[in-house]
C-alpha cells in the first residue's frame, strides 16, 4: 500500500543576511492512510518548518530547494497559488499551537466555521450551519445557537482548541497537520484535546502529522515517530520500537533524559552534553557527532544515510552492516 | 451595551459643560462686554442700565447657568461687529464648511484605505513605493502650499477648475448646497483635495502599517491554512482587524479637518466658518469666538461618540467586556 503523504529528500533553504541557510536537509518520510506520525525534535530542529512546507505555508524567506512532496498520487510541493487554496483546508487541515491567537477575534465562531465549510463544499448557508453544529457536537461543544453566535474570547483555551480542530476538519481533509496542538494549553486540558484529536481522526480515517516536543504525547497518540535533529531525520519507526529500544544515540539520550515514575529518585536526570547546533553552524558529517559518546572517526566527515536496523530506520553509522569494519577506520 | 452608551454619553455631556465654562469665561472676562457694545459717548447710567439688562450684575453661577441655557437654545448672543445674531451668522456659514469637510473626508477615506491595503499587501512593489514617496510629500507639505500649488496648476495654468469661492449654490430649506450645480461641484474639487490630502496620506500609511502587522498573525495564517481565498483573507479578516486604530485616527482627523479648514478656506476664499472665525479674531468679536469654540467642541465630541459606537460594532470584545466569559 502506498503512503497517503510521501516526502522524499525534502530540502528547505532560508535566505538570511548571512546568506542561504539550510533549515531542512534532505528529509524523507511517509504517512499511511489513517496513520498518526509523530514528529519530535527540539526547538529549531525544523519540525514546524516541515509541517508548513507540506501545506505550502512556508514564510516568505523560506523556499523548497529540493525534494518532492506527494499527497495521494499528486505532487504538491510546487503548486500554483490557486491550486494551493484548494489543497489547504480541503485535503490538508492544519491545527496551530496557540488557540488564543489562531481564531480571528472579531468574527463569531459560527461564521468562521460556515465560511470555511462553504469555501470547500457547495452548501447553502443553512446547510453549512447544520454542518457547523454537527462539527461542534463532534468536538464536544454543545451546538446551541448561542455557541455559534459567540466570539472566540468567550471560550476557554481548551474550548477554543476544540473549535480550531472543528475548523481544521471542516473541509473533510485526508491529512491533518497538528503543530504543537497542546503546548499552549493547561496540562489538565492537554490529555482531553489529544484524546479528542485521536478519536476524531480514527473515526474519520484521517492521517495525522503530529508535531510536538512532548514524548508523552507521542507515546500516547502516535503509530510511528520521526525524530528530527538539526533539520535531518535521526530516526524513524514504529512508536513501540523507537521508544522501547531507541537506536540513534540522540534518541537514546532523549529517552534517558525523560524522568520516570518508577526509576530511582537519587539518580537525577541524565542529559546529553552540549546543545543542538543552529542551522547556521551545523557540523560536517553527522550533525550529532560532537555530542555523541559513540562517534566514530568517519562520523566527522561523512553524513550517515538512513539505515534500516530491525524495522526502524536510523541515520547512524553504528547500524551500518559493516559497522565493525567502519569502527576500525 | 446600554450602560456603555450611557456612560459615553455622560462623558460627552461633561466635556461639553467644561467647554461651555471656558467659552463663558472667555465671553464674560476677556474685555468688558458692555464696553464692546456701546460707543464712547454713552453715559455711565446708560452703561449701568445695559449691565442690568444683560444680567451682568447677577452672581457667577446664575450667569453661567443662563449662558448654558441660552446655548442650548442655540442663542449665542449678538456679534459685536456685525450687530447680528451669532447663531444666524453661523447657520449661514456652516453648510459651506460641512460640505467641504464631507467631500474631504470621503476623498481621504475613499483613497486612503484601498491604497493602504494594496501597499500593505505588496510593500515591495513599485506602485507601493511610489505611493509612499508621494504620501511623504502629502504629509510634509503645509496645507496652504498644496492649495496654492493646486490653484497654480489647475486654475491658472490649465484653467480647468475655479480658484476661489463656492460657485453657484442652491438654497434648500435654509441650507445652501453646492452639490446640485456643476460650478458648485467643480469648486469643491480643489479645496477638498487640499484639505483632505494630509488625512488621506495619513490614513493610507496607517492602514498600510496595520495590514503589514496583521498579516503575519496566527489567525491570518490559520485562515490561509483553511484555504480561504485571498480576497476574503485580505479584505475580510485582515482589514477588519486594522479598523480600530484606523477609526480612532480617522475620527480625530475629521475633527481636525473641520477645525483646520480655516487655512484652506482662506486660500480658496471659501465662505465658511473658518473665514468667519478669522474675521472674529481680527475684530475681537468675543461672542462669535465663543460660539465657534463651542460648535467645534460639539462636533469633536459628537465624532468621538460616533467613534466609540463604531468600535463596538467592529470589535465585539469591547461590547462584551462587561459580560462574563
Amino acid at each position: 500500500m502506498t503512503d497517503l503523504l510521501s516526502v522524499s529528500d525534502l530540502t528547505i533553504d532560508i535566505s538570511t543576511r548571512r546568506g542561504e541557510l539550510r533549515a531542512i536537509d534532505g528529509v524523507s518520510f511517509g504517512i499511511g492512510r489513517g496513520e498518526v506520525l509523530g514528529v519530535v525534535g527540539e526547538s529549531g530542529a525544523g519540525k514546524s518548518m516541515l509541517g508548513n512546507a507540506v501545506i505550502g505555508l512556508l514564510p516568505a524567506r523560506a523556499r523548497i530547494a529540493g525534494g518532492q512532496v506527494w499527497l495521494d498520487g499528486d505532487r504538491i510541493d510546487a503548486l500554483p497559488r490557486a491550486d494551493l487554496q484548494h489543497l489547504r483546508g480541503a485535503r490538508i487541515g492544519m491545527i496551530f499551537q496557540d488557540p488564543q491567537t489562531s481564531l480571528n477575534p472579531l468574527y463569531r465562531i459560527g461564521d468562521q466555521i460556515t465560511q470555511t465549510i462553504r469555501t470547500h463544499r457547495p452548501m447553502s448557508q443553512t446547510e453549512a450551519l447544520d454542518e457547523a453544529r454537527r462539527l461542534l457536537t463532534e468536538v464536544g461543544i454543545s451546538a446551541s445557537s448561542e455557541r455559534l453566535a459567540a466570539y472566540p474570547h468567550q471560550f476557554s483555551g481548551g474550548m477554543r482548541q476544540r473549535v480550531v480542530i472543528a475548523l481544521a476538519l471542516a473541509g473533510n481533509p485526508e491529512l491533518v497537520i497538528a503543530d504543537e496542538p497542546t503546548t499552549a494549553l493547561d496540562v489538565s486540558v492537554q490529555a482531553q484535546i489529544i484524546k479528542l484529536l485521536k478519536r476524531l481522526c480514527q473515526e474519520r480515517g484521517v492521517a495525522v502529522m503530529l508535531i510536538t516536543h512532548d514524548m508523552g504525547v507521542i507515546a500516547e497518540t502516535a503509530d510511528r515517530v520521526c525524530v528530527l535533529y538539526a533539520g535531518r531525520v535521526a530516526e524513524i519507526g514504529a512508536v513501540d520500537d523507537v521508544l522501547a529500544r531507541p537506536r540513534h544515540p540522540y534518541t537514546q539520550g532523549l529517552m534517558a533524559a525523560n524522568p520516570t515514575l518508577t526509576g530511582p529518585l537519587d539518580d537525577g536526570l541524565r542529559q546529553i552534553p552540549g546543545s543542538m547546533p543552529t542551522i547556521a553552524a551545523r557540523p560536517k558529517g553527522c550533525a550529532f557527532h560532537p555530542r555523541c559518546s559513540e562517534a566514530l572517526a568517519l562520523c566527522r566527515d561523512r553524513r550517515p544515510p538512513l539505515i534500516t536496523a530491525q524495522k526502524v530506520e536510523c541515520s547512524c553509522f553504528l547500524y551500518h552492516q559493516d559497522s565493525q569494519a567502519l569502527k576500525a577506520t | 451595551m446600554v450602560s456603555f452608551i450611557f456612560s459615553r454619553l455622560m462623558q460627552a455631556i461633561a466635556t461639553m459643560l467644561v467647554v461651555t465654562l471656558i467659552a463663558f469665561v472667555l465671553f464674560r472676562y476677556v474685555g468688558d462686554p458692555v464696553n464692546q457694545m456701546v460707543g464712547i459717548e454713552t453715559s455711565l447710567e446708560q452703561r449701568e442700565t445695559l449691565r442690568e439688562q444683560l444680567g451682568l450684575n447677577d452672581s457667577m453661577s446664575v450667569q453661567y447657568l443662563r449662558f448654558v441655557v441660552r446655548a442650548l437654545h442655540l442663542d449665542f448672543g449678538v456679534s459685536y461687529q456685525q450687530k447680528e445674531a451669532v447663531s444666524a451668522m453661523i447657520a449661514q456659514r456652516l453648510p459651506a464648511t460641512l460640505e467641504l469637510t464631507l467631500v474631504s473626508v470621503i476623498f481621504a477615506i475613499g483613497f486612503g484605505v484601498p491604497l493602504g491595503v494594496l501597499s500593505g499587501l505588496h510593500p515591495r512593489s513599485l506602485a507601493s513605493r511610489a505611493f509612499m514617496v508621494l504620501s511623504l510629500i502629502g504629509v510634509s507639505l503645509p496645507t496652504f502650499l498644496i492649495g496654492i500649488l493646486l490653484i497654480f496648476v489647475f486654475s491658472v495654468q490649465l484653467g480647468w477648475l475655479p480658484s476661489f469661492g463656492r460657485g453657484e449654490t442652491v438654497l434648500i430649506g435654509g441650507w445652501s448646497t453646492g452639490f446640485l450645480t456643476s460650478s458648485g461641484l467643480q469648486s469643491l474639487i480643489l479645496p477638498s483635495i487640499t484639505l483632505g490630502l494630509f488625512q488621506m496620506t495619513l490614513i493610507m500609511r496607517l492602514v498600510r502599517s496595520e495590514i503589514m502587522e496583521v498579516l503575519p498573525t496566527d489567525y491570518i495564517k490559520f485562515a490561509r491554512a483553511r484555504g480561504l481565498s485571498d480576497r476574503v483573507i485580505h479584505f475580510g479578516h485582515a482589514l477588519r482587524n486594522t479598523m480600530i486604530p484606523v477609526i480612532t485616527v480617522t475620527g480625530l482627523q475629521i475633527g481636525s479637518i473641520i477645525a483646520f479648514s480655516i487655512i484652506t478656506e482662506t486660500v480658496f476664499q471659501w465662505p465658511g466658518m473658518g473665514l468667519l472665525f478669522l474675521q472674529a479674531v481680527q475684530n475681537v468679536d468675543i461672542p462669535v469666538m465663543a460660539a465657534y469654540l463651542m460648535l467645534i467642541a460639539f462636533l469633536f465630541v459628537t465624532i468621538n461618540l460616533a467613534v466609540d459606537l463604531l468600535y463596538v460594532t467592529v470589535d465585539p470584545r469591547i461590547r462584551l467586556a462587561g459580560t462574563p466569559a
